[in-house]
């Protein structure tokens, strides 16, 4: 997460960090939607979808059509209809993503442009049937009667091969992403959290100034250190902020006074070794953990 | 020492700017939802300086500021608006109709060669089976799988094959089953066409003609009992666009197959993959073809019974098909 300005670390590649240049000339910096949150994804579309065939059947079922054939047929229709364009159309809309992927908070986008063409859409849908809904198919053995053994084998494990293909590339591509031009990233909404270094409050001021470090105390961490205990102080375990602070207070030498609260000391040093770092980095230096000795 | 904790510039930067991205975040809220044409003009003017501001935000923040609940809340923020001023601006029903008025006929309209090749197969699979039946029934088993064809064999008598032509079955639905079933079939083989036809197009080409096969040796035992056009009003009420959408997957895979055997200058990787997105688009077309397909089946011929009126609906489906497809158009101009 530590957002170096410049280019990415192999690591940061790694983990799915990619640069998107905008025009205005700032790096994004997005990052690749993970395989998991993919198949989960397409896992609560497919059961919206199955969802809705059941709902439709319990309706058509209740309004005892004349003939059972028709119900069938039109179930069957809907059935094609949710499966051939609920993606499409989703995909279309203003978020660019289904359900399934506004809930686990990813969407689709144009790789390395921002426009997500209709046909990339269309396009990359067409290779889900080929990728998911065909293996499906012969996994139990239906759809294609009349084609012979040894082509339903063949294709088989050439859907296998489509099955699977995300797992095997970099961008962590499906087929149909690969011939569209297209990619799932994270589209995370994060709220703007309150700062940590809050100190309009008087009572606040009054125990910031009870904690004075000495300089030599507050070098003893760098950037990574600090992230870890800005996300300590904002999950409030109290556990943990016990913990922390204690070895803390052993590391930098610092005693333990009567009525000094954990989370005080803890937001406090917090507060200062920020401050710290942060000049540090006006003067272009970026500490990036305690031994990084600049 | 505290004196310097308390006016950390990171936070005075952000106190100073949270209010431009607070207004931002709304502002891409309110257009997610709706669209860029719920904004009032005050606002559409306001959006391009807001998103500037944003991300010039995300670089001051990134350059000196270390809590990174900022950083990533600015990272997120500038993303999605990028996404926005940079995306498609039009509404779902323009693209939707955009793909429809020029990506996908264009695409098989530049495609013509491979559509050429794919029907000329089929329509040779289907002569072939037709007159080898013709000449001996007993061809019929090795080219219409037992599952598909039912109890419609050579061996049927004529009162049965009218039936299933004209039968409006409610009893044991013949019909109705065939028809499910000659639904999914059709569109599995559609589909496996093109993907097949990265394999060189082989597969593809053999598919095209074992359908036609089918296609013809069926034909061809009503033509034995004398029920040739009765058949054909049967087949082509719906067959005109189902047995297109089959040729057109057809030809997407012989599009790709022809790409990867022939990639000229390209490496078969790169010469694959730029064909492969016209080919993707003539299939997301079909699966149209086969709803469309499907509804005429599924409801066409089950409540028209008339064969004149089964052949005019054919046929005008296949005349606006091919109207609709190989008319000139303009390309897009972007």
């Amino acid at each position: 997460m530590s957002a170096a300005v410049g280019q990415l670390s192999p690591t940061q590649i790694k983990q799915g960090r990619r640069h998107l240049v905008t025009p205005e000339g700032v790096d994004l910096q997005i990052e690749l939607a993970d395989v998991g949150s993919r198949i989960g994804a397409f896992a609560i579309d497919l059961l919206i979808i199955a969802v809705t065939l059941i709902v439709a059947a319990f309706i058509l079922g209740s309004m005892s059509l004349y003939n059972d054939e028709v119900a069938s047929i039109i179930i069957t229709l809907i059935a094609f209809v949710l499966r051939s364009f609920y993606f499409t159309l989703f995909e279309l809309g203003r978020r660019a993503a289904t359900p399934g992927k506004m809930l686990l908070k990813i969407r689709v986008a144009a790789r390395g442009k921002a426009r997500l063409s209709a046909a990339s859409v269309f396009a990359r849908n067409a290779l889900r049937e080929i990728g998911f809904f065909l293996p499906i198919g012969f996994l139990f053995g239906i759809g294609i009667g009349g084609v012979d053994g040894w082509m339903s084998l063949l294709a088989s494990i050439w859907a296998g091969i489509f099955l699977f293909f995300p797992l095997f590339n970099k961008d962590r591509l499906r087929v149909g992403d690969l011939v569209a031009g297209t990619w799932v990233v994270r589209s995370p909404r994060p709220m703007l959290a309150a700062d940590l270094v809050v100190t309009d409050k008087p009572e606040n001021e009054a125990v910031f100034a009870k904690f004075a470090f000495t300089p030599a105390q507050i070098d003893a961490y760098g950037i990574k250190e600090l992230h870890v205990l800005e996300d300590v102080l904002r999950a409030q375990d109290r556990e943990v902020l016990t913990d922390v602070a204690s070895r803390i207070r052993t590391k930098i030498g610092w005693v333990w006074e009567e009525g000094e609260s954990d989370s005080a000391f803890l937001r406090a040093y917090y507060a200062a070794l920020r401050g710290r770092l942060e000049s540090k980095m006006l003067m272009g230096v970026r500490r990036a953990d305690k031994f990084d000795r600049r | 020492m505290t004196r310097r904790t308390l006016t950390l510039k990171s936070k005075r930067f952000r106190e100073e700017r949270q209010e431009v991205w607070k207004e931002m975040e709304f502002m891409l809220q309110r257009i997610e939802a709706r669209s860029v044409r719920g904004l009032t003009d005050e606002e559409i003017i306001k959006l391009p300086r807001l998103y500037r501001s944003t991300l010039s935000s995300l670089s001051v923040a990134r350059a000196t500021s270390l809590d990174q609940s900022v950083v990533s809340y600015l990272e997120s923020l500038s993303t999605r608006a990028y996404y926005v001023i940079y995306g498609s601006q039009k509404r779902l029903r323009d693209r939707i109709s955009g793909f429809f008025t020029r990506d996908w006929p264009l695409a098989i309209q530049s495609a013509w060669k491979d559509v050429a090749a794919s029907t000329v197969i089929f329509a040779l699979g289907m002569l072939v089976g037709f007159v080898l039946v013709s000449s001996n029934a007993d061809w019929y088993y090795s080219f219409v799988a037992e599952s598909l064809a039912g109890d419609r064999n050579p061996s049927a008598s004529e009162e049965t094959l009218r039936e299933s032509i004209y039968g409006y079955q409610s009893g044991d639905g013949a019909l109705g089953a065939f028809a499910a079933s000659l639904f999914s079939h059709n569109s599995g083989v559609a589909i496996l066409a093109f993907a097949l036809g990265f394999a060189f197009a082989l597969p593809t080409v053999i598919l095209m003609l074992m359908n036609g096969l089918m296609l013809g040796a069926f034909v061809a035992i009503h033509t034995e009992k004398d029920l040739g056009f009765e058949i054909g009003g049967w087949l082509s009420i719906h067959g005109t666009t189902e047995i297109f959408a089959i040729i057109l997957a057809g030809a997407g895979g012989i599009l790709i197959g022809r790409a990867v055997a022939f990639p000229g200058d390209l490496s078969r990787m790169e010469s694959m993959r730029s064909k492969a997105e016209q080919a993707a688009i003539i299939l997301g077309g079909v699966v149209v073809m086969l709803f469309i397909a499907g509804l005429l089946e599924g409801f066409g011929r089950q409540l028209i019974q008339d064969d004149w009126v089964r052949y005019g609906i054919g046929g005008s489906m296949l005349i606006f098909w091919l109207l609709y497809f190989f008319l000139p158009r303009e390309a897009f101009q972007p």
